[in-house]
């Protein structure tokens, strides 16, 4: 039986962004399968050229609503390089503890509320809470929980503000602190319903591999987010300072969006590749939950990104109580609720690099000598993954070309959500006339 | 009983933090879904319906596409409300209305900045200005913010199925600063856009959180800029200094004026 496929550019949905797949087949003979994004640019590296250096992660902030707490501080992170600013010890803490309630309610949104009614058969949450209320209330209370964590030490969720150049604006009382380890605590039973929840429908999560390079940071003391170095699967540690030689942005001619490569044609970055990179330095929670999967590195199942999402859950949580613990411990020390950390304004070039939920993301600024921005770059997570999302399609779809365009559609969909695009995070996507036969590599 | 009104949600150039802000009510949004149905909220579901009543609109206008899409929208919609900065008046993607477009283009793309001169790539005919809904279809309410609050979107939503008016309040942010007993950010020395900055929503968050007020709910219709002019006088802050944080969030609305509406917008 062979068919004519015609999938021309429906949007996907349940992802953030605007992302498009067209696949079409003549007799069965694949003659187009691509990944389009269709994403207007938004501009943001001509944005912060003229900002001051106290603004700028307020500005980058507004790349991305879902991981608004990663671009802040990986902004400043760039800011803070460039200026030679260091954190103290506490503060570090502090923003560990934020980055991981971003990524808790980063993963669990996604998990929850964009993959799960495809395993569970919806097409969205809502319906899902009449079949599964539970199991959705529970999702909600994690989704809340990751959301409570940036609140308290950051102080919104959405574009917080306690995070500034050199430290914090305003800082959580230790009560506060305490309250929410006991949230922390409490939310294993939750963790266990979603996991029996996901390990129930995993046989709904499709069998493809294809072996590939995964990059995220790399970090000797702990399961690198906030600090470490690039390091690839390919060709092990790698320098923050030659980044732009690491993501090699380049055009090509099937793709509305810029693509990199390292080492192959593609790589990928995000949970599923720190899993990989790094999974010796998991909590014992969060292997427990992986070896309930049988997840273990190297993993080269692109679908078992939410799988690895849903391992990081659980080590968020552990990670966070440590943290808690660490700085209850050594007892916060207080500052004013208006703390301006002493920054001196120097000229300076500076890279920032930090695990976004999505994956490892890049700023870099260059600030002449009062702290204005000269000049801005952002790589972002997404668009690292384009040209891996790219060769999986099109290492999939000749394996399922005998199937009903519908299913074909809805893999490949389940795929494009696997990898949690940030579409909207557009900085720099490129709209290239696109060609009617395959890609030749 | 009559249907539960049909609301939409459509997202144009921007972060979706305002739909995530929505997402973020928590178990309120089982509430929600109790007295309205949501018939597209792509962001979170595949069901789609162009039968609506209420359409939530996010992001800023930048291309002849968002523009068909919002007309769209707008054709089928008896309400359509501007959810975000960005929608209501520009926001932070505005910033670059102040930018020469040339040099915007090639800042971030490079050379290949010259793919927007090509007629073939559809997709990056890109508008020199960023712009918010109201200046291509008449848009009836507004809820502003960088995000929006949850809490004042619940209300607007209310307010319109109890066939209320959800106007905006009318005072400026350091009303709600003064309320939440906050030291003014020009006693620490910050410049704040506070005193012309519609409050009545955010409960001043940002100088509340230590920092100031970035102005990201626009400005207040009809500000006191008599006053204004008196305390950037008393802190000498400099027409530089203020202009600079003008063009974060107000550089469509510092050309269009406050309360600008619908109007011909030359491309």
């Amino acid at each position: 039986m062979s068919q004519d496929i015609d999938i021309e550019g429906d949007l996907v949905t349940r992802v953030e962004g605007h992302g498009e797949i067209v696949v079409n087949a003549t007799d069965g003979q694949l003659e187009a399968c691509e990944w389009h994004v269709v994403e207007s640019p938004r501009f943001f590296e001509s944005m912060v050229v003229d900002r001051d250096w106290d603004e700028i992660h307020h500005i980058v902030s507004r790349i991305c609503g879902i991981c608004s707490v990663t671009h802040t501080m990986t902004g400043l992170k760039a800011v803070e390089d460039a200026m030679g600013v260091e954190l103290s010890e506490q503060d570090l803490k502090l923003r560990k503890l934020a980055l991981a309630g971003e990524t808790l309610q980063s993963h669990v949104l996604h998990l929850g509320y964009l993959a799960l009614p495809d395993l569970v058969g919806e097409k969205s949450v809502v319906p899902m809470a009449n079949t599964h209320e539970e199991e959705v209330r529970t999702v909600i209370r994690l989704h809340k929980l990751g959301n409570e964590l940036i609140e308290t030490v950051a102080g919104r969720s959405t574009h917080a503000q306690r995070t500034i150049p050199g430290g914090f604006s305003r800082l959580p009382r230790e009560a506060e602190l305490r309250d929410l380890r006991a949230s922390l605590e409490g939310s294993w039973n939750d963790v266990e319903t979603v996991v029996d929840l996901v390990l129930s429908l995993a046989d709904e999560l499709p069998d493809f591999t294809r072996e590939t390079e995964f990059i995220s940071l790399t970090d000797p003391d702990e399961y690198a987010l906030y600090e470490g170095v690039p390091y690839s699967s390919d060709t092990g540690e790698l320098d923050l300072a030659d980044y732009r030689e690491i993501v090699n942005e380049h055009v090509v001619e099937q793709s509305t969006a810029k693509f990199t490569k390292h080492d192959r044609d593609s790589y990928m970055v995000g949970a599923l590749a720190r899993f990989n990179n790094n999974y010796e330095q998991l909590g014992p929670m969060a292997t427990a939950v992986a070896d309930r999967f049988g997840l273990k590195p190297v993993c080269h199942n692109p679908y078992l990104n939410n799988v690895a999402q849903l391992v990081e859950t659980a080590h968020l949580i552990e990670r966070s109580i440590e943290l808690i613990d660490s700085i209850l411990e050594s007892g916060l020390e207080a500052q004013s609720d208006y703390h301006k950390p002493d920054v001196d304004v120097t000229a300076g070039q500076g890279v920032g690099a930090i695990e976004a939920p999505r994956g490892i993301l890049f700023h870099e600024y260059t600030l002449d000598e009062t702290g204005t921005a000269l000049e801005g770059n952002c790589v972002i997570p997404t668009n690292q993954n384009h040209a891996n999302i790219q060769l999986d399609m099109e290492r999939l779809v000749p394996t399922i070309i005998e199937q009903p365009e519908g299913e074909i559609e809805h893999t490949l969909e389940m795929l494009v959500r696997a990898y949690d695009p940030c579409i909207s995070c557009s900085t720099h996507y490129l709209d290239v006339e696109f060609v009617d036969t395959p890609p030749e590599r | 009983m009559t249907s539960k009104p049909k609301v939409a949600f459509f997202d144009f150039a921007g972060c979706e933090g305002d739909q995530l802000e929505v997402i973020n009510l928590e178990e309120r949004l089982l509430d929600l879904v109790e007295v309205v149905e949501v018939v597209s909220f792509r962001e979170a579901m595949s069901e789609h319906s162009d039968d609506y009543e209420i359409a939530f609109v996010e992001g800023s206008i930048t291309t002849p596409h968002d523009v068909e899409r919002l007309e769209e929208v707008r054709s089928n919609a008896d309400t359509v409300i501007a959810i975000g900065s960005c929608a209501a008046f520009g926001g932070i993607n505005s910033i670059r209305n102040e930018q020469d477009f040339e040099t915007v283009k090639e800042r971030t793309y490079g050379e290949d900045a010259a793919m927007f001169d090509d007629p073939d790539a559809e997709l990056f005919d890109s508008f020199e200005h960023a712009q918010p809904a109201k200046a291509f279809v008449e848009v009836e309410y507004e809820v502003p913010g960088c995000p929006i609050d949850g809490e004042e979107f619940i209300q607007t939503v209310t307010a319109i199925l109890q066939g209320g008016d959800p106007s905006l309040a009318n005072h400026p942010v350091c009303v709600d600063c003064k309320l939440a007993e906050n030291t003014c950010a020009f006693d620490r020395g910050e410049i704040c856009l506070g005193p012309i900055t519609r409050g009545g929503g955010c409960d001043a968050t940002c100088v509340s959180q230590g920092t100031r007020c970035w102005g990201c709910r626009g400005l207040v219709d009809n500000p006191a800029e008599d006053a204004y002019s008196e305390v950037l006088q008393e802190y000498g802050v400099t027409t530089d200094e203020l202009l600079n944080e003008f063009t974060l969030y107000w550089s469509w609305q510092r050309e269009h004026g406050p309360q600008a509406d619908m109007q011909e917008v030359e491309q």
